[in-house]
């Protein structure tokens, strides 16, 4: 009989805080700038120059913190962890060890298989380090300080996982909970949500822990998914044939498709961690977190049901909708001017969605004016404008927020409601017409849509077609 | 005006200067003049840019003259410690890790300075990052005593206090981690104040051991040493360990009230034998004694007490202070300034030799212990243990301080050692460091102020400690001892020495 194995996950999870300027310093944390150009003496670490704490920091680890139902250390300081790498100027990083910030939360996924709580350990705050940029062709190493104390979050889950499945559902989690919080746009490609992997594996029916390795770098939710898997048979294929497994961290190839050893156990560092005494310790008083707890957005999940019920829309409508916590913002600021949630929902998930797309955007992205867009549904509602003509307009006020009655107007796209113009219009129809007229009026009554046609054309679509049916019918 | 420039005060030569008695570039040349005669014997100095002292010399007059600068000192030249950053001026904290630094930034006191119009004359000799009680550990030679030659000055800010003594400037600044303000001056003769952690900003001192560093004024007297401390005191930003100015207002002015209550520990007095630091000696006993009963002649209440817990303080101190300086100092690596090996093929090399040969050995040394006391399995036994002493002696200190204005003590326990001395008996002169490592591990405010010569004519210091911002009243009971113990002789005087 051939044992059956489980697979234990653990996850250390980084996230770049939006932040403007940096932890310890006023430099900007822009991403992409020229190396070197948002550096000063402290965050390069120059003799003599010390940190001093950006209070914004802290307030968006509270805000994460008690998102995830964490206790707060009200006292809680930084720590040196002292290492050498040419990417870490003063060579220590400055993070939490003894009294991280937050603490024993917890935070609830859903996957095919249901709904489960994953516990958080602790969360604290630490610096980023710069990067290294090695040129193979002369030979040398060059390092970018720019990233070098851009603020970070690492959130340490317990190993509650057993799936890739849930971890990416965790990931989404934590990820729909920092762009609610405006805290961090967490986008793994850009580096600003960054996962390792603590797997083992054990008998199934099993309450001990196995050896576990720690996998770094994951750059994507689909290079996770293919490590867990790798790594879970690289671990039971050594069991089963009577090996161990040895605690080490392996670093991911994502284009082999492999993991490989970084360090083992043996080479662990000691990163003598100690407090920094560059910095006074944290105190967050009960009023400030009772501030940060009251300012807590509605989250997604909440939010989903609230439009489903409140606007009546499906549930895979309200979840498309709540994705973006700006987007759902905007839907409901529109509909409140439109009076119409189904068909504003209609122009979000349609059109908008369209261009987004298209252009390769975000939905944080958007920044139309909701009135625009709630003037646009009235228009089209009232027959001013005709389908065609609204979604081009809509691209306009989706690329430049324009205002779209002065747009329609300026551009001379709405409807012609004088019955004078069309009947005009009609009276021609019928005079050049004169064969088809004989036709309709010998009993091809199909014959007057061609009619309309003609009419449409000559209006330039501009002529409600209900409105030249019944003026073509009056006159024959 | 009678007395000449070298023999004026800092404030009578900032006076002089306000007056239009002298103008500033004749008084800077004059030191200038000074420096260049008394350097070839006793080497104060490392670096000095004549261009830009006169350049800033002309700024200066321009600034006194349209009213910008109309401080005490505004013109006076100060010497500073080279670990003190200054922006295009080298700092090398006197070590060849650091020989060709040149910082783009400058440390918070020299703004200070700037906005208050002094002149920045060059940068003082000191231990290699501080570590030291000699200023023999420096890379670029040793400082020698204006005393005699052949004795060392103390450190491990001694470049800055042989400057003052010699006359090379009539201000300086050092930093005190563990009595490197205080042990020179006394050695030396002259005024050296630690100011309470958090007085005086750390942004641009080049850290040691960053929860005790403290920058500190020297001067000849004690009003130019409070003079000094005015222009650089107070809150910085820049600083997370700065104290706000709202938390500095509870100064105490008790002591012109009541009679003054002075506290003399006893078992800081009188060593049983020569091998035995952790006293006094007898010369230095007797000095220490002979200032306490002044006190009380002149209206004090002195009481001999005991502050056992200092028998602990050099091995704490140690401990805190190596253990913050491994962290400190890892950033010297070669990467991104200061000393790299040429010789390196790979990175873990260019580590390994770039520290190797950028550090001298006492630096390597605190280092190691320092990153031992850290390491896992004995922080709790090294660090933690260090640290619960600290508290302890803090909680001495605060004990005496509700009963007694200052505590009387000696600075050192002997006067300056020979050249060479120090460095083959390390235990003992680190435990010679017992009476000024203890205030600085419980942050309090303490000043050096000269009180005899010993039999070989070297100077003896008395050490006054005050509670917590509490500097007024030690410049207050500082001003008063200088005043009852009268004019002591100056090593400017001293056979033609200097």
């Amino acid at each position: 009989m051939t044992t059956q194995y489980e697979t234990v996950i653990g996850l250390e999870v980084h996230v770049e805080l939006a932040t403007r300027t940096k932890i310890f310093c006023g430099c900007s944390t822009q991403f992409g700038a020229p190396a070197n150009a948002n550096t000063c003496p402290v965050c390069t670490g120059m003799p003599g120059t010390l940190p001093v704490l950006n209070r914004q920091v802290v307030e968006y680890a509270l805000a994460l913190g008690l998102s995830m139902s964490c206790k707060v250390n009200q006292y809680c300081c930084f720590d040196r962890k002292n290492y050498f790498y040419p990417d870490n100027p003063q060579n220590y990083q400055i993070s939490q060890l003894y009294l991280p910030i937050c603490h024993d939360g917890e935070v609830e996924i859903e996957t095919a298989k249901g709904k489960k709580l994953i516990r958080i350990h602790e969360m604290h705050m630490e610096e980023d380090a710069g990067k290294l940029m090695h040129d193979e062709s002369n030979d040398t190493s060059l390092v970018d300080y720019n990233r070098s104390g851009v603020p970070l979050l690492e959130i340490v889950s317990e190993p509650d996982f057993c799936s890739a499945q849930e971890v990416i559902a965790y990931l989404e989690k934590l990820k729909m909970l920092c762009q609610y919080l405006g805290i961090s746009d967490c986008k793994l490609q850009e580096g600003s949500m960054r996962a390792d992997v603590n797997l083992s594996v054990r008998p199934v029916g099993s309450d001990v822990l196995g050896t576990r390795t720690e996998m770094k770098n994951l750059a994507s939710f689909k290079a996770i998914t293919k490590a867990i898997e790798v790594e879970s048979r690289r671990q039971i294929a050594l069991l089963e044939v009577g090996e161990t497994v040895v605690q080490e961290t392996r670093r991911w190839d994502e284009n082999k498709e492999q993991s490989f050893t970084m360090r083992s156990k043996e080479d662990a560092k000691d990163y003598r961690y100690f407090p920094d005494p560059d910095l006074q310790p944290i105190m967050i008083s009960d009023d400030w977190l009772a501030r940060v707890e009251s300012e807590k957005p509605e989250f997604q999940p909440q939010k989903q049901l609230r439009f489903q019920e409140q606007y009546k829309l499906s549930a895979y409508d309200a979840a498309l909708l709540t994705q973006s916590r700006h987007m759902a913002e905007l839907y409901e600021q529109t509909v409140a001017l439109s009076g119409n949630p189904k068909k504003t929902a209609n122009w979000f998930m349609g059109e908008c969605m369209r261009l987004l797309k298209e252009k390769g955007m975000d939905a944080e992205q958007l920044k139309f004016t909701p009135k625009h867009l709630a003037a646009l549904i009235i228009a089209l509602d009232k027959g001013e404008i005709n389908q065609e003509i609204a979604k081009t307009v809509f691209e306009r006020i989706f690329e430049d927020d324009i205002e779209p009655l002065a747009y329609m107007k300026e551009h001379n796209l709405l409807m012609i409601s004088d019955t004078g113009a069309i009947e005009a219009a009609v009276d021609e129809v019928l005079i050049e017409n004169t064969k088809v007229v004989e036709e309709y009026r010998s009993g091809k009554e199909k014959v007057l849509g061609f009619l309309v046609g003609q009419v449409m054309k000559k209006t330039k679509g501009k002529a409600s077609p209900g409105m030249v049916t019944e003026l073509l019918k009056a006159k024959l | 005006m009678n007395k000449t420039v070298l023999e004026m005060s800092a404030l009578e030569l900032g006076k002089s200067l306000r007056q239009g008695a002298i103008g500033v570039e004749e008084a800077t040349g004059i030191y200038i003049n000074r420096i260049r005669e008394i350097e070839p014997r006793l080497h104060a100095f490392l670096h000095m840019d004549e261009d830009k002292v006169y350049t800033r010399v002309r700024e200066v007059e321009e600034g006194i003259a349209n009213g910008k600068y109309t401080g005490a000192l505004a013109g006076v030249p100060v010497a500073i410690k080279d670990n003190i950053c200054t922006k295009g001026l080298r700092t090398t904290c006197g070590s060849k890790m650091l020989e060709d630094f040149i910082p783009g930034y400058q440390a918070e006191v020299i703004n200070r300075l700037e906005a208050a119009g002094m002149i920045v004359l060059g940068k003082t000799n000191m231990d290699e990052f501080a570590m030291g009680s000699t200023t023999e550990t420096s890379a670029f030679g040793v400082t020698r005593n204006p005393w005699n030659e052949e004795y060392v000055p103390g450190g491990s800010s001694g470049g800055s206090c042989v400057a003052v003594a010699s006359g090379e400037a009539p201000l300086a600044l050092g930093s005190d981690t563990g009595g490197s303000i205080r042990q020179p001056a006394s050695h030396c003769g002259v005024v050296g104040l630690k100011p309470t952690y958090g007085r005086v900003s750390r942004y641009g001192l080049v850290a040691y051991a960053s929860s005790m560093d403290q920058i500190g004024p020297i001067g000849r007297n004690v009003a130019d040493c409070k003079a000094l401390y005015e222009v650089i005191a107070g809150y910085d930003v820049k600083d997370s360990t700065s104290y706000m100015e709202a938390a500095l207002k509870q100064e105490s002015v008790g002591c012109e009230k009541k009679a003054l209550r002075i506290a003399v520990p006893k078992n800081y007095l009188y060593s049983p034998s020569k091998a035995d630091t952790a006293r006094a000696d007898g010369e230095v006993s007797a000095a220490i004694e002979q200032a306490a009963k002044l006190f009380e002649q002149n209206g004090a209440k002195v009481d001999y007490i005991s502050m056992p817990m200092t028998e602990y303080a050099a091995q704490a101190y140690y401990v805190i202070a190596c253990a913050e300086a491994s962290s400190n100092l890892a950033r010297f690596d070669g990467v991104k300034y200061g000393y790299r090996s040429r010789e390196a093929q790979n990175l873990h090399e260019m580590y390994r030799r770039s520290r190797t040969e950028g550090f001298g050995a006492e630096v390597k040394k605190r280092i190691l212990v320092g990153a031992y006391a850290l390491s896992e399995g004995y922080y709790d036994a090294y660090y933690l243990k260090a640290l619960k002493a600290k508290a302890l002696i803090k909680a001495e200190f605060d004990k005496v301080f509700e009963e007694y204005d200052c505590i009387l003590a000696p600075v050192a326990p002997t006067t300056a050692p020979r050249l060479g001395e120090s460095l083959i008996e390390p235990l003992k002169m680190y435990q010679g460091d017992a009476y000024t490592v203890a205030v600085n591990l419980a942050g309090l405010p303490a000043i050096s102020v000269p009180c005899a010569l010993s039999e070989k004519g070297l100077p003896i210091g008395l050490q006054l400690i005050a509670n917590s911002f509490e500097e007024e009243k030690l410049f207050a009971v500082a001003a008063e001892y200088e005043a009852l113990r009268g004019v002591m002789p100056t090593a400017m005087e001293q056979k033609g020495r200097c």
